[in-house]
C-alpha cells in the first residue's frame, strides 16, 4: 500500500509540485496561501531549488516569467489580491507562450475583502485573467490529495500546451489537514523546449521570448495560432467527475471545496427522496460544457452551488443553453455553505418543480 | 586589406529604429562591442524594456526577452537564480527603470543580483511622445509639463546611481555620457566592467548613460548635445558613486 502523508493543503501543493520537478518559487506572503512559501523555503534549498521572496507580487510574476523564458520548470503562487497583481504579468507569460503554474488560494473579496475561503475569482480566473485574448487552463481542486495531484498535473498541461495554468483552490482546501499520496502522479511527456532563452552557444540563431506584434495582422495569427492550441485543449483536457446523476431529476454542479459540502447533501437529497445528483468540474477550462449538456437532457433542473454570488452559473447556463432550468445557490465573503442549507435547497427546488 | 571598423558580432544586421541623432545607437553598439570582447554572446540573455528601446530584442545578437514595462530586473533576476552561469542583463529607459519600475530596480540592487543594467536617462519619455519623465529636469518643458516641471506639482527628478549606490549589494553605480569620443570611450569601460563584474560574481552593476532625446526636446543632434551638457549633466554628475573594488582597494 502506498504510504500517506498527513498534511495541510498548501504544503501538499509545495511538496507536489518538487515530486514533478518544479523546484523553482517565486512568490509574496499572502494568507491563506503563506504555507506553500514557507514549505518550499525550508524544502528548495536541500534539493537543489530556490523559493525567492519578491519584493511584490508584481515582481514575483515578472521572475517567474524570466524563470519560464529560460525554460525553467516553476511556479508561483498567491491569494485573490495578489492573483489581481499579478495579472499583468500573467498576461505577459500567457503572450509571451510560457508555461508555468499559478496557485491562487482564494478568499473573500472584492478589495482586501476577507481571509475566509471564497470561490470568488472564478471569473478572474477563467475570463478576466490579464488584458487581451487569453486563456488559462484552470484546475479546480476539491480534496488534499487533488491539491497534490492537480499540481502535478497543472505544471505538466503548461509544458504540453506552452501556456500558463492555474491551481484554483480556496482557504478551506489551503488550510485542512488530509492524507496525501505522493508516490502515483501520472507523467506524461513533454515537449523539449528549443524555444528557451538560455544563450544561442554560438549554436543557432538567437531566440526572442516576446509579446510584442506591432504589425495587426501578425498579432492577430498569432493569437489564431494560440487559439488553435487552445482549441486542442478544449479537445483533450477536459475532466470532471459525475455522482448519481445517472437518474437525477436535480443536478447541482458545484467545484472546489463546495463539491464536497454538494456530495453529502445530494446524499442527504436522495435520503429524503430526492433524486439529486452531482457533477463536479476539474477543470474549469476547458469547462465541461458538453457533460454538463448532457446531463441537462435527462435532468429536470440544475443548481450551481459556489461560494461567490453565482459566477459559474453563467457557464452552466451556457452549456445548458435554456434545455432545462439553472437555478443558483451560493455563500459568498468567506461564508462556506452548510450541508443543511444546500440539502434544503435541493428539497425546495424540488418541490417546485 | 585590413578591417579597421565593423559591426560587433553581438549587434544585429538590421535597420535600427531610432530618431536621428538619438544616442541608444551608441550605446547598442558599445554593449555589443563590450560582449563581443568578452565572448559571452552564446551565453548571454538581454531583458528588454518598454519604451524607445523596446526592440532591442531584435537588435542584439543573443538570447532576449521583452518585459513588461519596468519589470525587467525581476525578468532577469528569474533568469540569472535559475541560470546563475549564463550572463544576463537589462536595457532599460528613465520612465522604465526609475518611474513604473522603481521597486524592482532598487530590490534588485538591494539583493545583490549579479546582473547588469545599462540604463538610459534622456529626462523624457521618448517612445509616447514627450512625456515628463522621473529625470525630467526643473524647469524643463515636456507635453505633460508644458509649463516647465514645477517641483511643487510635478515633484523632483530622481538620482538613481545616487540613490542605489546607498544599497550594500550594489557593487557598481557609475554614470557616464556618449556626448563626446572621450566620453563615449569612458563610457565603454564603465559598461564592461559592469559585465566583467558578473562574470566575477561581484553583484549588481548598474551604468547610467545620459542620453540626448533630439526628437522631443525639440532641438538638433548637436544642440541635444550641447542642451545635455549645460543642463544634465550639473543636476547628474558623471561618475562613480559606487564601485567596490575601489572600496576594497
Amino acid at each position: 500500500m502506498a504510504k500517506k502523508v498527513l498534511m495541510k493543503g498548501n504544503e501538499a501543493i509545495a511538496e507536489a509540485a518538487i515530486s514533478v520537478g518544479c523546484i523553482h518559487f517565486f512568490g509574496y506572503p499572502i494568507t491563506p496561501q503563506t504555507e506553500v512559501a514557507e514549505y518550499l523555503a525550508k524544502r528548495l534549498p536541500k534539493v537543489g531549488g530556490l523559493c525567492l521572496q519578491a519584493e511584490s507580487e508584481v515582481a514575483a510574476i515578472n521572475m517567474t516569467l524570466g524563470a519560464a523564458a529560460a525554460g525553467t520548470r516553476v511556479m508561483t503562487s498567491s491569494s485573490s489580491p495578489g492573483i489581481s497583481l499579478k495579472s499583468e504579468g500573467i498576461s505577459y507569460i500567457a503572450g509571451s507562450d510560457l508555461p508555468c503554474l499559478i496557485v491562487n488560494v482564494q478568499r473573500g473579496g472584492p478589495g482586501l475583502g476577507g481571509i475566509q475561503p471564497s470561490q470568488a475569482d472564478y471569473y478572474q480566473a477563467t475570463r478576466g485573467v490579464g488584458h487581451g485574448d487569453l486563456r488559462l487552463i484552470v484546475l479546480a481542486p476539491s480534496s488534499v490529495q487533488e491539491m497534490a495531484s492537480l499540481t502535478a498535473q497543472a505544471l505538466d498541461l503548461a509544458d504540453i500546451y506552452r501556456m500558463p495554468a492555474m491551481l484554483l483552490a480556496d482557504g478551506a482546501l489551503g488550510q485542512m489537514m488530509e492524507p496525501v499520496d505522493f508516490s502515483a502522479f501520472p507523467k506524461r511527456d513533454v515537449p523539449e523546449k528549443t524555444w528557451a532563452t538560455v544563450g544561442h552557444n554560438n549554436a543557432r540563431p538567437h531566440n526572442i521570448v516576446n509579446s510584442l506584434y506591432i504589425d495587426p495582422q501578425v498579432l492577430e495569427d498569432s493569437v489564431k495560432a494560440r487559439y488553435q492550441r487552445y482549441a486542442e485543449v478544449e479537445k483533450n483536457e477536459v475532466q470532471y467527475e459525475e455522482f448519481m446523476t445517472d437518474d437525477a431529476d436535480i443536478v447541482l454542479v458545484a467545484f472546489g471545496i463546495t463539491a464536497r459540502i454538494c456530495k453529502s447533501a445530494v446524499t442527504a437529497a436522495r435520503a429524503a427522496g430526492i433524486k439529486a445528483g452531482l457533477l463536479r468540474p476539474i477543470t474549469l477550462w476547458p469547462f465541461p460544457k458538453d457533460a454538463i449538456s448532457a446531463a441537462a437532457d435527462h435532468a429536470k433542473a440544475l443548481m450551481s452551488v459556489e461560494m461567490s454570488m453565482g459566477q459559474m452559473v453563467d457557464d452552466v447556463r451556457l452549456a445548458v443553453n435554456g434545455k432545462k432550468p439553472v437555478y443558483f445557490y451560493g455563500r459568498t465573503g468567506g461564508m462556506i455553505p452548510s450541508v443543511e442549507e444546500v440539502t434544503k435547497e435541493i428539497c425546495s427546488l424540488a418541490n417546485a418543480l | 586589406m585590413k578591417t579597421v571598423f565593423d559591426r560587433p558580432h553581438a549587434l544585429c544586421d538590421v535597420p535600427l529604429h531610432y530618431c536621428p541623432g538619438c544616442t541608444h545607437g551608441i550605446v547598442h553598439r558599445l554593449v555589443a562591442e563590450v560582449i563581443d570582447e568578452l565572448g559571452v554572446e552564446g551565453k548571454t540573455i538581454g531583458i528588454a524594456p518598454v519604451g524607445c528601446s523596446v526592440f532591442a530584442y531584435n537588435y542584439f545578437n543573443c538570447d532576449m526577452i521583452e518585459a513588461a514595462h519596468g519589470r525587467a530586473p525581476a525578468v532577469a533576476t528569474g533568469v540569472k537564480r535559475t541560470h546563475p552561469d549564463n550572463v544576463v542583463f537589462t536595457y532599460q529607459g528613465d520612465g522604465d527603470l526609475a518611474a513604473i519600475g522603481t521597486a524592482e530596480t532598487v530590490h534588485v540592487a538591494a539583493r545583490g543580483e549579479n546582473i547588469t543594467i545599462i540604463f538610459i536617462n534622456n529626462a523624457i519619455y521618448g517612445m509616447t511622445g514627450g512625456q515628463m519623465a522621473p529625470t525630467t529636469l526643473p524647469g524643463q518643458v515636456t507635453t505633460t509639463s508644458p509649463y516647465g516641471r514645477d517641483r511643487k506639482i510635478q515633484g523632483n527628478p530622481i538620482r538613481v546611481c545616487e540613490m542605489l549606490s546607498t544599497l550594500d549589494g550594489t557593487a557598481l553605480a557609475a554614470r557616464v555620457s556618449v556626448d563626446t569620443p572621450k566620453a563615449v570611450i569612458n563610457a565603454k569601460k564603465m559598461i564592461k566592467k559592469a559585465f566583467q563584474n558578473q562574470l566575477d560574481g561581484k553583484g549588481f552593476s548598474i551604468v547610467e548613460v545620459l542620453s540626448t532625446c533630439p526628437t522631443n526636446w525639440g532641438m538638433s543632434p548637436t544642440d541635444a548635445l550641447q542642451w545635455l551638457r549645460d543642463n544634465m549633466i550639473p543636476y547628474y554628475p558623471l561618475g562613480t558613486y559606487k564601485d567596490i573594488d575601489a572600496q576594497e582597494a
